[in-house]
């Protein structure tokens, strides 16, 4: 009864709110926060020259400018398509539309190291696509861009989606009437409705693709400055019993994860606001 | 919901126009895309999606049977995959109910209770999806392993985590963690409690509440969230490549199994293991849909009630 007489803001007739309660943060502290404690904690270990020199070395700086640049890079593609993607599930019929919608969630159904060979062999020199290309995609750094684009590529979509579904219709109806035509009605009206869910969906798919490990370390060859991505370099370090150097980079990548988990939520509740006002 | 209130066409201007005895050219709504606009939109999202899903998916079962059949047979009786499915079964089995009956809990208090730290509560739940895969195995070495905190007591009593069973159970356990109550709680946020409470005030204990009321309300949308917790599971890759130590026929899960066989050169042995998996992502796909439609269908018979 400890929790619900302290917690609780109003009184309840329903049973259970302290076995639930109780369980949940259990649960959660030993699974989640106990361990998360600990990368924390170990890096306190280092002093504050030995962080910095584990965090920015060349090769931990160049394996945080591919991470970063790529997953920035195939997010941004991603919300390209994703956009036009969503439109065309929201308000065009075509052949097999269903099938198309529902395998636009592959991705975050397929293991990742499955996509990863599969990508691979694809892009590879003499792969289905690879071949017709004239420049190196699997084992090169624009075969990190190719896997983060296949693994972020559902969020856009299914973020965009239900918001270009509820657009209302008579709004365009309005502009056209007012003498607007279809792209400015589109940039005008339409737009400014779905740029929050665009935004958040972005801000997801770059999340997802900083932290990628399994569909990337397939394709990308992991040349060391070249194109090692930064879970690989944790993983490496790992592999030298470099505990500590280990940690304080995945700090530096929890640090950044963190923020953007602040930022995607400030997102979604700019979105709801909107989304409520219109 | 507004655009249902609009049945069939949207009467543009043309529409009315038209009615109004004006003579009726098949003429453009004043909302829709010119032809040529809707067939670029169409194919570039089409193109789009052959060349990075669809392609992809493809040849996963192309090169899994490109050898033939007796190459892809051969594969997955082999006893090293044979072992890594049990494996990869036995995390999934342990991992998923774990999952749910943490979901079950943490949706019933979020959803049905208002308390102080609500959002920070749903904020530590979402926290796995923004861990990448390799630092939630990490902190597990860091906790269990030879030189992590319990590390020293584990081995004087002869007990393994990290690179064994255990360990690869509790990093499964850490990347499916938010699964099931994600699709719980907003859910039952829009349910409500006054059912429940009608329930309570007709004298039903906790436990009759939970399984004749508050269960068939959010029965497809807790199965929807096993559906996805169990892909993941059996999909997990990176955290499970950390903690396992990679003993074949061993600590050998499903993904591990198939980066083994892929950097010998197995490709034809790698691909039709990873073909189980997409079997799978695929299945979980077609129970998503028959799940999302069940959901659909039973929000809309609340609304009209």
């Amino acid at each position: 009864m400890f929790l619900r007489r302290t917690l609780l803001r109003r009184h309840s007739v329903l049973p259970g709110f302290d076995l639930a309660l109780g369980f949940a943060l259990l649960y959660i502290g030993l699974i989640v926060l106990i361990p998360l404690s600990a990368a924390f904690l170990k890096t306190f270990t280092l002093s504050w020259p030995q962080f910095i020199a584990a965090t920015t070395s060349p090769r931990v700086l160049a394996s945080y400018r591919l991470t970063f640049g790529a997953s920035f890079a195939a997010a941004l593609l991603n919300a390209f398509f994703g956009l036009i993607i969503a439109w065309v599930l929201v308000r065009y019929r075509f052949p097999a539309k269903r099938v198309v919608d529902a395998l636009v969630d592959l991705p975050f159904a397929l293991p990742t190291a499955v996509a990863g060979i599969a990508l691979t062999a694809i892009y590879a020199g003499n792969g289905w696509i690879g071949k017709w290309l004239p420049f190196k995609v699997s084992y090169s750094p624009l075969g990190v861009f190719v896997a983060l684009v296949f693994i972020g590529l559902p969020f856009v979509v299914r973020t965009v989606q239900p918001v270009l579904e509820d657009v209302n219709r008579e709004l365009e109806e309005a502009a056209a009437t007012l003498g607007a035509n279809r792209w400015q009605t589109f940039t005008k009206v339409v737009f400014p409705i779905v740029m929050p869910a665009l935004l958040t969906g972005f801000a997801l798919a770059f999340a997802r693709a900083l932290g990628e490990y399994g569909s990337v370390i397939f394709i990308a060859g992991n040349m060391p400055m070249i194109s090692e991505i930064t879970p690989l370099l944790i993983i490496t370090k790992l592999e030298q019993y470099d505990y500590a150097g280990a940690t304080a980079i995945a700090v530096v990548m929890l640090v950044s994860a963190f923020v953007l988990l602040l930022v995607i939520n400030a997102l979604q509740a700019w979105a709801r606001k909107r989304q409520g006002g219109v | 919901m507004s655009a249902q209130s609009l049945p069939g066409a949207k009467p543009g201007l043309a529409a009315a126009a038209a009615s109004e005895g004006v003579p009726s050219v098949p003429r453009r709504k004043s909302t829709d895309e010119p032809a040529w606009v809707r067939r670029l939109l169409i194919g570039s999202a089409l193109a789009f999606l052959t060349l990075f899903l669809f392609v992809p998916l493809g040849t996963v079962f192309y090169e899994a049977f490109r050898k033939g059949a007796a190459v892809y047979l051969a594969a997955i009786v082999e006893p090293d995959a044979l072992s890594a499915v049990k494996l990869t079964l036995l995390a999934t089995v342990i991992s998923v109910p774990l999952n749910l009956v943490f979901g079950i809990a943490a949706a019933w208090c979020i959803a049905k209770f208002d308390f102080h730290g609500k959002n920070l509560l749903l904020t530590l739940i979402d926290l796995p999806f923004s861990v990448s895969p390799v630092i939630a195995g990490l902190i597990y070495v860091l906790v269990f392993g030879l030189q992590g905190w319990l590390g020293p007591w584990l081995h004087e009593h002869d007990l393994k985590v990290i690179f064994a069973v255990p360990g690869i159970v509790l990093a499964t356990v850490f990347v499916t963690f938010p699964f099931v109550a994600r699709e719980l709680i907003p859910l039952m946020q829009a349910q409500g409690i006054e059912q429940e409470e009608a329930a309570r005030v007709l004298g039903a204990g906790g436990w009759q509440i939970f399984w004749r009321v508050t269960l068939p309300n959010v029965k497809w949308a807790l199965l929807y969230g096993v559906i996805l917790c169990n892909a993941r599971a059996m999909g997990e890759f990176g955290a499970v490549s950390v903690v396992s130590g990679h003993v074949r026929g061993q600590t050998n899960t499903m993904p591990l199994h198939i980066e083994i066989l892929y950097n010998e050169y197995q490709f034809a042995a790698a691909f039709a293991v990873a073909s189980l998996l997409a079997g799978l992502a695929l299945v979980t796909l077609v129970l998503k849909y028959v799940v999302e439609q069940r959901v659909k269908a039973s929000m809309k018979v609340q609304h009209e009630h």
